[in-house]
């Protein structure tokens, strides 16, 4: 699930892939060749491929329609939601009294358990069981995630792709949204890292929130890095491969994780172990209320990143034991 | 899933009721409920809606509720309008030497969750009893104290009348 900084490109079957995170989507066909004749043919080979992946993932993501969250679809898994939730993960909501009762809303979330995110199941449970199905909630998803097969079940729960106009659609049908600034660059942060806010500097949430006039909620979750053993993003594989102009992908994770031991891109995702999940809702931040009438990004980038991070270093101190909590 | 809990109060029915029927009182019995809010202006009486929130597991779990039955210092039943599908029965049955019969029903569950909802709502049900039968004994805590606190006042007016007098 990702956010990041809000750019124009062209639509792409319906929305527009990349679009906030700013990415530039690059066509491997116009890329220069690099080498002689010899590597230069086996570089159109590669280009060919990639584009064909590039094809194949980009013709998976659904058009965007918000209309595909199914409340009654939601309501009739809830029950199983919540034995995942209750059972092996132990989860514990706090604070959703946090946020507005009625009204559109920007949930911010800090991200964590690489491609499965354990936090993310447990608060659209929260959040769905505390508010009642009616409620609007939609969650942004990297394209990826939303062309994944088996993945589709997430656009019936409201999952929809991150653009700009999924984001704008949701805020003005008076929905709460749920955006991960750090994506794909948090989530796969190494295990080391679990108790650090890392949004990778993305402040596109900030632009949205004040474009829409709507509250920030920040949402802070904990264990969801526990879940495997997380060594590195991969940063330089990705762009050896050029996962990053072809994917929107900027890591290639590799973590020890079940069942598959060494894993590499987490494509496949894997087993999370049973870490405890614990997540508080903070009070709403009014942007224009308590910065002014044009508030600098940076200043309230650095507000919500120090909030996050302190609520998550006071729920690392309660925590005894990495998973079991 | 049906859960039931009863106890023998130290009160009247009427004194009862007045607890059950008022949702400041009742967040301070209803043991793991963190909401008990009235919903509209409806007056009391069937129709009148409340929204509840109680933590089950994980989440805490409710609906918007609307009472069906209204029996004065008798029954109150309320059904769910959203959320947990649930009805519930507050029924109260007035014993011998002013003493009450307190039980309360709760049946729950989410209509087409299939297996999945078969199998939450039975591992959910002995903490909601429990929370109900923690409530019930709560309950009777806070009437038997309110009763003994009325009686004092009475005696208390009644000696500072006849030294008066």
């Amino acid at each position: 699930m990702s956010d990041g900084p809000a750019t124009t490109r062209p639509h792409t079957n319906g929305h527009a892939p990349g679009a906030l995170n700013g990415a530039r989507v690059a066509d491997p066909a116009r890329e220069p060749t690099p080498g002689g004749p010899p590597l230069g043919a086996l570089a159109g080979v590669a280009r060919g491929v990639l584009r064909g992946v590039r094809d194949v993932v980009q013709s998976r993501i659904p058009k965007a329609d918000l209309d595909e969250r199914d409340p009654d679809y939601i309501r009739e898994n809830l029950p199983r939601l919540w034995l995942l939730s209750s059972l092996y993960f132990r989860g514990e909501v706090r604070g959703l009294g946090n946020v507005p009762e009625t009204g559109p809303v920007l949930l911010v979330g800090n991200h964590s358990g690489g491609n499965l995110t354990p936090d993310t199941g447990v608060l659209m449970l929260a959040f769905s069981a505390y508010f009642g199905v009616e409620r609007r909630f939609h969650a942004l998803a990297h394209n990826l995630v939303l062309a994944a097969p088996g993945l589709g079940f997430l656009r019936r729960f409201g999952t929809v792709a991150a653009t700009p106009e999924n984001m704008e659609t949701a805020l003005r049908a008076g929905a709460a949204l749920l955006v991960y600034p750090g994506g794909d660059y948090e989530v796969h942060r190494p295990s080391w890292e679990r108790h650090t806010v890392d949004m990778g500097g993305r402040k596109g949430f900030i632009r949205e929130a004040l474009r829409h006039d709507v509250p920030i909620v920040p949402v802070v979750a904990i264990g969801g890095q526990e879940t495997a053993l997380f060594l590195s993003r991969g940063e330089g594989l990705a762009r050896s491969l050029m996962l990053d102009r072809i994917l929107r992908l900027k890591v290639l994770p590799i973590s020890i994780a079940v069942p598959w031991g060494l894993n590499i891109g987490d494509m496949l995702g894997h087993v999370p172990l049973p870490a405890k999940i614990v997540i508080e809702v903070l009070p709403p931040i009014h942007l224009r209320e308590e910065f002014g009438a044009e508030p600098d990004l940076d200043e309230v980038y650095d507000h919500v990143v120090r909030l996050m991070q302190e609520t998550l270093d006071a729920l690392a101190a309660e925590r005894r034991l990495p998973v079991i909590g | 899933m049906r859960v039931a809990a009863t106890i023998d109060i130290a009160a009247t029915p009427a004194e009862v009721w007045g607890f059950i029927t008022d949702p400041e009182r009742s967040l301070h019995f209803l043991h793991g409920v963190t909401r008990f809010e009235r919903a509209g202006d409806h007056a009391p009486g069937p129709g009148m809606r409340f929204r509840m929130l109680m933590r089950i597991g994980s989440a805490e779990i409710g609906s918007l509720v609307e009472v069906v039955e209204w029996h004065e210092h008798r029954d109150l039943a309320w059904t769910s309008v959203t959320g947990l599908d649930q009805r519930a029965r507050w029924r109260l049955r007035e014993r011998d030497s002013g003493r009450t019969h307190v039980e309360f029903r709760l049946s729950y569950g989410v209509a087409g969750a299939g297996l999945g909802g078969w199998i939450a709502e039975r591992v959910a049900a002995p903490q909601v009893r429990r929370n109900f039968q923690r409530s019930l004994v709560q309950l009777k805590r806070q009437v038997e104290h309110e009763r003994l606190r009325t009686d004092a006042a009475r005696r208390r007016a009644a000696r500072s009348t006849a030294s008066s007098g």
